[in-house]
């Protein structure tokens, strides 16, 4: 079966001064139709520039390389026409903060129709009705009064599945969910999981989700891909990670994780920082803070995958020193 | 009532105590300005007793707060008071005069817009060489004053060319060729400063606009810059320029006064000017007024288009 998205050796660089700063670094990823993925990781590793380059968002000067295909057709190298005919229709987005993220002036139900128009010959009353129906699908009650109010008369989590239904608009294959739930309340949260979870159900669209919370991924991934520092370092099925992850990296953030702490204790942090960009080790990133760390990483390791799972270190599964010299 | 409704009539409202405070402002500080009317209009050797007659008859030996509710009693009668040299009425003037500042006025906002607002456009979403021409204009523009502009357009156009009249009026209602050929270096006087903020103002505002999150969603959808640039940033700019065109309104009614000394054009500012020299307290008050409530309505009337074209502001909800 075709992939909704196959990375290929996927490599961005960003110019910088004289050198070209390397955020994404040779990422190589399958998401299935129908499958929800999550891509984890701190902040700044590259999760979101990873989705700009597979929508085709980066900016001219930006150097992509490797491959992105989504439903088979190659992405990198296309023309800005063909990339404005993909987005919003084979392969569509979900932002962060809703709030930011809709036009202010124009209507939701607008913002929805827009995005049908953009790729379909449909009329105005038929991209009207068609965006009303998208709006009940995506759960906002009363779409058909609610579709000439302005986003600032719906709340926070109503934006959210506005910008769910417009991204839905035209069936894509791949729905890219960047930290959709980071700016709503926990409730709120859920519900929009939720819907992702069933919207997949029902259309099976395949979702990219981009998150840093490992809450999100253990709710509605499937799959998960953990990043760090422009590389994958583990990916495997949701449950097999949080039960044996294998990477000392993915080991370090879920035994950060609050609900991972005895009562009164410290919370765990990982201890050094994440690699400068610009000054990559040469060997395995995460080496400088890893408490397995032997001469061997001085070596880029080679990934090592177990059936569709990988994880790229060379002392996978060996036991794990306490971690955190705050205990 | 709905929330718009509401914004309709609070905006209204507010108009009443501004134009209140204006017109005792208007009538106090002409008062402040050292110099007799009576004198100015009997001359040095009138008689002490001649003096206070005169100002008997025109009740300027009252208290001041019993001229201004005598005044302001008239106004709310639609009655405007007397010219004191020519004494006549000067809901007359106004009439002759008020068409002139009004036609000069809009003549240079109108073209102000036509050709700042289109250009601000392009400098915004154009490549270098725009930016560097805009930015020339922009600053000439702002900087070169109106009185030094009209001199040289007379010199250029009235003198050395000899394609338009040097000053002069005559209302579009007798001849609109010839109106309009009068109008002409007045308007490009008044206007070549107005298009450059314009300009720059439109510009400014587009270029914040196309920097905010949503329109990097828009691309995200798959519409072509073309669109995101007409479909979203021009309508999202929008409420900034029209709140600045009013706000230039009150610049323009200001360098109307300049500018239509200058061309010798009849309108109501050139008669404050002779006024103010007379000490002609009603002619100015009147005039001021006028300009004034104009200024008013002209902010009342951008503020409801800011609220129809930002549903934002009629909800009370802050942009």
């Amino acid at each position: 079966m075709t992939a909704a998205l196959a990375l290929c050796d996927l490599r961005v660089r960003f110019p910088v001064g004289d050198g070209l700063v390397s955020a994404v670094d040779g990422v190589s990823l399958r998401v299935e139709p129908g499958e929800i993925v999550g891509l984890v990781g701190e902040s700044g590793c590259g999760k979101s520039t990873l989705a700009a380059a597979v929508m085709g968002l980066l900016p001219p000067s930006t150097s992509v390389t490797g491959s992105v295909r989504v439903a088979g057709d190659e992405v990198v190298g296309l023309d800005d026409r063909r990339l404005r005919a993909m987005r919003g229709d084979r392969v569509s987005m979900v932002v962060q903060d809703p709030s930011t993220s809709l036009d202010p002036i124009w209507s939701v139900g607008d913002q929805v129709a827009e995005t049908i128009r953009a790729h379909r010959r449909v009329g105005r009353r038929q991209a009207r009705a068609l965006a009303t129906q998208l709006m009940t699908d995506v759960g906002i009650p009363a779409a058909a009064s609610r579709y000439d109010d302005p986003p600032h008369r719906l709340s926070g989590g109503m934006r959210q599945r506005i910008v769910i239904a417009a991204a839905l608009a035209n069936e894509p294959s791949l729905l890219i969910a960047d930290e959709p739930t980071t700016a709503l309340d926990v409730t709120i949260q859920a519900q929009i999981l939720g819907l992702i979870r069933r919207l997949r159900d029902d259309r099976g669209t395949a979702v990219l989700l981009i998150t840093h919370d490992l809450g999100v991924v253990a709710q509605v991934c499937d799959r998960v891909a953990v990043m760090y520092a422009g590389q994958l370092v583990e990916v495997a099925g949701a449950q097999e990670l949080f039960d044996h992850p294998r990477h000392p990296y993915t080991r370090a953030l879920l035994g950060a994780l609050p609900s991972a702490t005895a009562r009164g204790e410290r919370l765990a942090v990982i201890p050094g920082q994440v690699p400068d960009l610009a000054h990559q080790p040469r060997g395995c990133r995460f080496a400088a803070r890893c408490p397995l760390r032997t001469d061997v990483c001085e070596q880029a390791p080679v990934p090592e995958p177990v059936g569709a799972s990988m994880a790229a270190c060379w002392h996978v599964d060996q036991p794990l020193p306490l971690l955190g010299g705050a205990r | 009532m709905t929330s718009r409704a509401a914004f309709v009539l609070r905006r209204v409202l507010l108009t009443l105590p501004v134009l209140w405070v204006m017109s005792v402002f208007v009538f106090l500080i002409i008062r402040l300005v050292p110099g007799d009317p009576v004198r100015t209009m009997l001359g040095f050797r009138a008689t002490a007793a001649n003096v206070a007659e005169v100002r008997r008859r025109l009740h300027l030996d009252e208290p001041l707060l019993q001229q201004y509710v005598r005044w302001v009693g008239d106004l709310l009668h639609g009655d405007l008071g007397q010219d004191l040299v020519s004494r006549a009425p000067l809901s007359e003037q106004l009439a002759q005069r008020l068409p002139v500042t009004l036609e000069l006025t809009t003549l240079s906002m109108t073209l102000a817009v036509l050709v700042g607002v289109p250009l601000g456009v392009r400098a915004a979403v154009g490549g270098r060489w725009t930016r560097r021409l805009t930015d020339g204009f922009v600053v000439l523009g702002i900087s070169v004053p109106d009185f030094w502009l009209g001199i040289m357009l007379v010199l250029l156009f009235a003198g050395t060319l000899t394609v338009l009249p040097p000053s002069g009026y005559l209302p579009f209602t007798t001849d609109p060729v010839q109106n309009l050929r009068y109008m002409t270096l007045p308007v490009l006087t008044l206007a070549t400063a107005e298009t450059a903020y314009l300009l720059r103002t439109t510009r400014g505002a587009m270029e914040s606009v196309l920097q905010r999150p949503y329109v990097t969603y828009l691309r995200a959808k798959g519409l072509s810059p073309r669109r995101i640039v007409a479909g979203h940033a021009l309508k999202n700019a929008a409420p900034t320029v029209v709140t600045v065109i009013g706000i230039q309104v009150g610049v323009l009614l200001g360098g109307a006064i300049v500018v239509e000394q200058l061309f010798a054009l009849p309108g109501v500012g050139r008669m404050i000017v002779t006024a103010i020299n007379q000490r002609n307290y009603p002619t100015v008050q009147a005039g001021v007024l006028v300009i004034a409530a104009m200024f008013v309505l002209v902010s009342l009337v951008t503020d409801l288009v800011v609220g129809w074209l930002d549903p934002r502001v009629s909800d009370g909800a802050g942009a």
